[in-house]
C-alpha cells in the first residue's frame, strides 16, 4: 500500500495514528458544529441545500426516467391480469361519474347564481405547475420529495402540492431548478384543515408515521371514521376545499387521518399557485415587492 | 514519463472509486422508485458503505470522506444538516476501531456486526432528529428502516466484495 499524501512515512505509526484519530475528533466536531448552525441559523443551511440540490437535480432527473419506465412495465403487466374485471369496474364507475357530473354542474350553477346574489367576493385565482417528482429520500426521519421545478417555473415557497388524489404537502425550499416538498406525513407538517361534515377546525400535524393527526380539534367536535378532512383556507396557505384525507380512528381524543396520496407512486405533481397573500410570504421578497406597488 | 502518470491515475481511480460507489449508491437510493417503502433505503445504503470500507479497506473511504457522504446525504435527504454526518462519522468509528474482529470472517458475522452497528446508528439518528425537531419523532418507522438496513447490506457487501476483487487487486 502507498503511503497516503499528506502524512509523511518517516512518522511514526502511533503519532500518524494519533493524527488520524485528532482529524476524525475534528470531523465529528465540525458535524455537530453543522448540526448546531443549522439549529440556529436555518437561512444559511437552506441555501446551501439549495445550491447541492439544484446540482443534483439534472442527475436525479435523468435517474428517474428509467425507474418510472419500470415502474409502467410493473404496472402495464398487472393491469392486464386484471384488465377485464377492470374494465367491468369502469363501466360501472363511468356511469356512476356520469350522475355525479349532472350534479356538480347543477350545484356549479346554484352556486354561480347564489354568489351573484350575495355579491361575494370572487375567490382568488390560482395557477398550476407540474412537476416530476424526481428525489425521494427521506426515510423515517424525514418525509421530503424533491421536484424538478423552481423558481424558473414559478414555484414559491408555500405552495400546496397536489396529486390526483389530494393533498400531499407544500413547497419547503426552492432553488432553481428544484423545490423540495415537505410532505403532510412529515414531523414539521402543519395544514389547516377542517372537516367537511361538520365544519370543525383543526390543523393536521405530522408525526413522521403515514397517519398524520388532527391537533387544536373543539371539545365539542365528533369526528366518527370514515370523515372527509379537507383544507380550510386558513392563513391564506392553501387553496380552501383541497381534499387531504379520511379520518381512520378517534381514540382518547387522538385523531388519526389516513392521507388521499398515494406515497409509493407519486411521479408527478401539481405546485397550486394560489394569488392570495398568506403568511408565509414573509420568505419571498420578490413577490412580496411585486405585491405591493 | 508516461507510465507513472498512468500508473498514478490508475491508483488514483482505485483509491477514488469506494467514495465515488458510494455517492452513486446514495444518488441511486434517491431515486424514486414505485416499490412501497424504497424511499427510506437511501440513507441505509450510504451506511452500509461506509461499514463495508471501514472494515475492509478503512483508508480507501478515510473519515473526510465520510463526512462528504454525510453532508452530501443529509442535504439530499431534506434531514437536519449534520445528522447524517455525525451518525456516518460513528459507523466508520467503530467499524474502524472492531475491524480486526470482522475481517476474514464469515459474512454472517459481518452482517451480525454490521447489525449491531446499524441498530446503534439509528438510535443516534433517532434521538438527533428528535432533539433537532424538538419532539418525539414515532420510533416504528425508524425500527422499519433499521430492518431495511439489515436488507440491504448483502446486497451492498456483495457489490462492493465485487469491486474489491475486481478493482483493487494491486492495491
Amino acid at each position: 500500500m502507498k503511503q497516503r499524501a499528506g502524512l509523511p512515512s518517516r512518522l511514526g505509526p502511533s503519532l500518524k495514528a494519533l493524527i488520524q484519530r485528532f482529524a476524525f475528533l475534528l470531523l465529528v466536531a465540525a458535524a455537530v458544529g453543522l448540526m448546531v448552525l443549522g439549529k440556529a441559523d436555518t437561512a444559511v443551511v437552506e441555501r446551501a441545500r439549495v445550491v447541492v440540490t439544484d446540482a443534483l437535480t439534472p442527475i436525479l432527473t435523468l435517474l428517474s426516467r428509467p425507474a418510472a419506465g419500470l415502474a409502467r412495465v410493473i404496472e402495464e403487466a398487472r393491469m392486464l391480469a386484471a384488465i377485464h374485471s377492470e374494465n367491468a369496474r369502469l363501466r360501472e364507475e363511468q356511469a356512476r361519474l356520469l350522475q355525479w357530473q349532472a350534479v356538480a354542474r347543477r350545484l356549479e350553477a346554484e352556486n354561480r347564481a347564489l354568489r351573484d346574489l350575495a355579491n361575494l367576493a370572487p375567490t382568488p385565482g390560482q395557477r398550476f405547475i407540474t412537476a416530476r417528482v424526481v428525489g425521494d429520500l427521506g426515510g423515517a426521519f424525514v418525509r421530503s420529495v424533491l421536484v424538478a421545478a423552481g423558481v424558473r417555473e414559478g414555484v414559491r415557497k408555500g405552495h400546496a402540492v397536489v396529486t390526483a388524489e389530494g393533498l400531499a404537502g407544500r413547497v419547503f425550499e426552492v432553488g432553481q431548478r428544484s423545490a423540495r416538498i415537505i410532505l403532510l406525513t412529515d414531523i414539521n407538517s402543519r395544514i389547516p384543515v377542517v372537516i367537511e361534515r361538520t365544519r370543525d377546525r383543526a390543523v393536521l400535524a405530522g408525526n413522521n408515521s403515514d397517519r398524520p393527526q388532527l391537533l387544536y380539534l373543539s371539545v365539542e367536535a365528533a369526528p366518527v371514521p370514515g370523515d372527509r378532512v379537507v383544507t380550510s383556507g386558513h392563513g391564506g396557505v392553501f387553496v380552501p376545499g383541497l381534499p387531504v384525507g379520511v379520518v381512520t380512528a378517534v381514540t382518547d381524543g387522538v385523531v388519526e387521518v389516513q392521507p388521499l396520496v398515494n406515497w409509493d407512486r407519486m411521479e408527478y405533481v401539481r405546485v397550486i399557485d394560489y394569488e392570495l397573500p398568506g403568511i408565509l410570504l414573509s420568505a419571498d421578497p420578490d413577490r412580496d415587492a411585486k405585491a405591493t406597488p | 514519463m508516461k507510465a507513472p502518470l498512468s500508473q498514478r491515475l490508475d491508483l488514483l481511480a482505485r483509491n477514488l472509486s469506494p467514495f465515488a460507489f458510494s455517492v452513486v449508491l446514495l444518488i441511486l437510493g434517491a431515486t424514486p422508485l414505485p416499490v412501497p417503502h424504497l424511499a427510506a433505503i437511501g440513507p441505509g445504503f450510504a451506511m452500509a458503505a461506509v461499514f463495508y470500507w471501514a472494515v475492509h479497506r478503512p483508508t480507501l473511504l478515510p473519515a473526510p470522506a465520510v463526512f462528504v457522504i454525510g453532508v452530501l446525504s443529509d442535504f439530499l435527504g431534506g434531514a437536519p444538516i449534520g445528522v447524517g454526518a455525525v451518525t456516518l462519522l460513528l459507523v466508520h468509528g467503530v467499524a474502524v476501531a472492531q475491524r480486526r474482529l470482522l475481517l476474514e470472517t464469515p459474512f454472517v458475522v459481518l452482517w451480525w456486526g454490521y447489525s449491531m452497528v446499524a441498530a446503534g446508528a439509528t438510535a443516534v439518528t433517532w434521538l438527533l432528529s428528535s432533539w433537532l425537531a424538538d419532539a418525539m419523532i414515532d420510533p416504528r418507522p425508524a425500527l422499519f428502516s433499521f430492518l431495511l438496513d439489515l436488507g440491504v447490506f448483502p446486497a451492498v457487501a456483495y457489490v462492493f466484495a465485487r469491486a474489491q476483487r475486481s478493482m483493487l487487486r494491486r492495491g
